[in-house]
């Protein structure tokens, strides 16, 4: 890194490593970001029991193995994170282009679905569900999506043993993304 | 300043299966798909949404290392979903229920009926429609 | 903006002109790219409140610099007034700026701890300006549904006649929270880790802490209406129902999700200007801070109340009564821990040696002034009362009352106060003096007056008040001409501030390391402080309010100077 560090970031008062501190106050804004949306489409999908012949329109199997995709994934970012521990960095690099090909087979199947659906006529406009369905599923895959790019940039620096403890900081936040998912799953699949 | 990961005692010396973790949660993946099947509505909450608290649990827990991190991590974590709580507290009483105190949301339980008439006309119809109660699709 | 900072005087190193001051790092130029950037836009909401003042005091008449007025531009100019003054002028100066500048500084450290997202963050502020700026220029002009942008108003075009100013403020509304949500984390994370050594967590200064705090009110709660605005956006782009009863919305979900973030935001911007009134009065009274725990403690019982509070906003709203009731004890048990923090300051002037400079007197009348906001707003908590006071000028005389004293009185304490170390000269005390007290007497010339309309009935959100014979009954009139005209003095007054700003600012008398013989540790570091702040990063010995201490040789005592030497 070219960019000279501050000495505050080198301190730590705390006990915990700055780069890991901020990534858990990103994850507490992103908590109550996530929160906003799905407390909004909790209250709306009590409010209107009509939705459940729209909700049985999602399609489980597809939303089932994006689950399995993203748990995978998860293990394959904690893999990552105890080979740059071992400070094997090529290792972590490697279980780091896992996960985002992780990522990208979710995001993949997350195109095939709704084109399917919106060929349909299920579109983000056709019902208030679909509505909370494209925007909370879209802001999720929006943070898969960012997490990908980032993901790359660490692997690319972690291939030459460069910031390793960045690799543990973006997999927290891959496993946040990860436990948004495991409710959002519940919430707009199986609920029918 | 040369690693900042080295500074905390974090992880090391801990070795947890962590491919076991992951073979539990796609067993309650598993079941969480396979609830519903069970027909029962009480049996699918819990198959559904209380595994995936369970699961939300085994990630934090094994993966994100709640367990070794600093306690207080975990409490920061917890005031925002209680946060979340407060807020779906606070606004459920006007947005969720339609009626209250002297007062009725005629327009809400009007687009209730409009979507349960436009759904089972759908289902006798034998195919899905497409936006049930599309109000918003004739202006 | 920036180019004000080259006039700064900072020392001449060979950084090219764009480097050092529009791509910096240094946490002393993005404070100052956020506070001259603030500054600029309290010129754009202070020239809108004025236009649609006028329009008010002389309905029809065609304004200086504007022309006439149409109901058309009197909902964008309104609209306009209450977002700048709250998004783009009181979270930036109070938060961005002071947090960004005072923090590495009076916490002993050399920069933030992510110094290139602080960067960012100023950069998605200075675009969400921007996209702001545009938005008035554009076909239908800036967005015209109100700063809290209810819908349907704000969710439909053919309401609120603003097709294009609507997403585009609520885009620029978004890119603003994103930014400060960056520079949040960066304070929160600094703060927390990258103390001097020694600095407990009970000799941090209590403007640090209340920049913090309120960082952390704000992450929590703009969740929801991020959330919200991308539902908003939504509804006025693609035409979804999200806040569409018809459709299985709900309109009422928006304004909880907006007040949800909307009240704690109050306290968001208050618990700066206390924070800043608490290290003046200590200085300028030479005296320990009364009970610095209490301050503390009830600073983090305000932010933690604030989250129970927001729907008082909502009570003519339709929402059930009962939550109603709920609220109104929420809402008035929140004035005991900003009345106590008052108390307080009250407590560490008594018996203190007082000095009546410039940035006293702001700091005093902070607690005057915002004294008569905290207290009118208890009628407007009570549910009772809110029901004939809503939506009338009592409410907003109220509400100015609160937001002036902090959004104004406390960015011209913390501007008198720290432009020495900011500048390295001396602002002119006699013009502040001059300044001060123009603002402070035009101000209470302004609400006053509306407060007195407000409790007759007088309806606000109003483009014409000829067309309301119940509204032009005696006097009314005659109460808002004269809120006008006060408003065109206290405007006239800032020419004052600014002058005495850019003139000081070149020309000012030289400031020295420590001219206001204070305690914390910016005032060791060189007026203005070098690229890394300290020669050497000091180490804290004490806590930061030890005036007039038996042990100490001098009245004041400094952080970071040894035991023995004293």
């Amino acid at each position: 890194m070219a960019f000279p560090r501050p000495i505050a970031t080198t301190r730590s008062a705390t006990g915990i490593p700055t780069g890991r501190l901020a990534v858990w106050w990103v994850i507490a804004s992103e908590i109550v970001i996530f929160g906003g949306v799905l407390g909004s489409y909790i209250m709306h999908r009590l409010g209107h029991p009509d939705w459940h012949y729209q909700s049985a329109h999602t399609n489980t199997a597809a939303g089932a193995f994006n689950t399995l995709v993203l748990l995978t994934s998860s293990l394959f970012a904690v893999l990552a994170h105890q080979a740059a521990q071992q400070k094997d960095g090529k290792k972590a690099a490697r279980f780091l282009v896992f996960t985002v090909l992780g990522g990208l087979t979710f995001l993949i199947v997350k195109g095939f679905e709704w084109a399917s659906e919106i060929q349909h006529g299920y579109t983000l406009t056709s019902n208030t569900f679909w509505s909370f369905y494209y925007t909370a599923a879209g802001l999720h895959g929006f943070h898969v999506l960012a997490g990908m790019v980032i993901m790359l940039f660490v692997a690319a620096d972690a291939r030459h043993n460069r910031e390793l403890q960045r690799v543990e900081n973006i997999g927290i936040y891959w496993h946040f993304v990860d436990v948004v998912w495991i409710f959002l799953f519940p919430l707009l699949y199986i609920a029918k | 300043m040369s690693d900042p990961a080295a500074q905390a005692p974090h992880g090391e010396g801990h070795h947890t299966n962590y491919v076991k973790i992951w073979g539990i949660l796609v067993v309650l993946l598993v079941i969480s798909v396979l609830g519903p099947f069970l027909g029962h509505p009480v049996v699918t909450l819990f198959t559904a949404f209380g595994i995936a608290l369970v699961k939300a649990y085994l990630v934090g827990k094994h993966f994100m290392h709640l367990s070794l991190e600093r306690k207080w991590i975990g409490y920061l974590v917890f005031t925002m979903l209680a946060l979340m709580l407060v807020m779906v507290g606070g606004v459920a009483p006007d947005v969720l229920k339609h009626d209250g105190l002297g007062w009725e949301n005629r327009a809400a339980k009007q687009s209730v009926e409009q979507g349960n008439a436009a759904g089972e006309a759908a289902e006798k119809a034998g195919h899905g429609a497409p936006g049930a109660a599309p109000a918003g699709e004739h202006h | 903006m920036s180019s004000a900072t080259a006039d700064a005087g900072h020392g001449h190193h060979d950084q090219g002109f764009i480097k050092k001051y529009l791509w910096s790092t240094d946490h002393k130029v993005i404070g100052f790219q956020y506070l001259f950037t603030g500054m600029f836009m309290a010129l754009i909401g202070g020239f809108t409140v004025y236009v649609f003042r006028m329009q008010l005091a002389f309905p029809g008449m065609s304004v200086p610099g504007f022309g006439r007025v149409t109901a058309h531009d009197y909902n964008s100019l309104v609209t306009t007034h209450g977002s700048v003054m709250i998004f783009w002028v009181a979270m930036p100066v109070l938060i961005a700026a002071l947090g960004n500048y005072l923090i590495p500084l009076m916490i002993g450290c050399d920069d933030m701890v992510f110094p290139r997202i602080n960067r960012l963050s100023y950069q998605l502020f200075l675009v969400s300006s921007l996209v702001l700026i545009t938005s008035f220029f554009v076909d239908g002009g800036a967005f015209g549904g109100a700063w809290t942008a209810y819908p349907p108003l704000s969710a439909k075009a053919a309401y609120n006649l603003t097709p294009h100013g609507a997403p585009l403020w609520l885009v620029a509304v978004a890119l603003e929270f994103v930014a400060f949500l960056l520079g949040g984390i960066n304070f929160i994370t600094t703060v927390m880790n990258s103390r001097a050594p020694g600095m407990k967590m009970f000799d941090v200064p209590i403007v640090v802490w209340m920049i913090v705090i309120a960082s952390i009110v704000f992450m929590a709660s703009v969740g929801p209406l991020v959330a919200g605005a991308v539902m908003l956006l939504f509804d006025q782009t693609v035409g979804t129902g999200f806040f569409d009863p018809s459709r299985g919305g709900d309109p009422v979900l928006w304004q909880h999700l907006f007040w949800f973030f909307g009240h704690p935001e109050v306290y968001v911007v208050l618990l700066p200007a206390m924070g800043i009134v608490a290290e003046i009065i200590t200085v300028f009274s030479r005296k320990k801070l009364f009970a610095y725990k209490t301050v503390l403690y009830t600073a983090i019982g305000t932010g933690v109340l604030s989250f129970f509070v927001w729907a008082h906003h909502q009570f003519v709203a339709g929402i059930d009564p009962r939550m109603a009731n709920i609220f109104s004890v929420t809402t008035l048990l929140i004035s005991i821990p900003v009345a106590e923090m008052v108390f307080v300051y009250i407590a560490t002037l008594y018996g203190g040696s007082i000095r009546l400079t410039t940035p006293m007197l702001w700091a005093l009348a902070f607690i005057g002034e915002f004294l008569i906001g905290g207290v009118t707003g208890i009628f407007l908590g009570a549910s009772g009362s809110d029901i004939y006071f809503h939506d009338t000028y009592f409410v907003v005389a109220h509400f100015h009352y609160t937001f002036f004293p902090i959004a104004f009185i406390g960015s011209f304490a913390a501007i008198t106060y720290w432009f020495p170390k900011m500048f390295g000269k001396m602002l002119n005390e006699t013009w502040g003096k001059v300044h001060f007290w123009g603002t402070i007497i035009a101000f209470n010339f302004i609400f006053i007056p509306l407060f007195l309309t407000g409790a007759r009935g007088d309806h606000r959100r109003i483009y014409d008040y000829t067309h309301f014979p119940d509204l032009m009954k005696a006097g009314m009139q005659e109460m808002r001409v004269l809120a006008t005209l006060a408003l065109v003095v206290l405007l006239a007054f800032q020419v004052v501030f600014l002058v005495n700003f850019f003139y000081s600012l070149v020309k000012g008398k030289k400031a020295e390391q420590n001219p206001w013989k204070a305690n914390t540790l910016e005032w060791v570091a060189a007026s203005p402080p070098p690229h890394g702040n300290f020669p050497e990063l000091p180490t804290v010995y004490r806590g930061p309010y030890e005036y007039s201490h038996p042990e100490a040789k001098d009245d004041y005592w400094p952080q970071n100077q040894p035991p023995q030497t004293a």
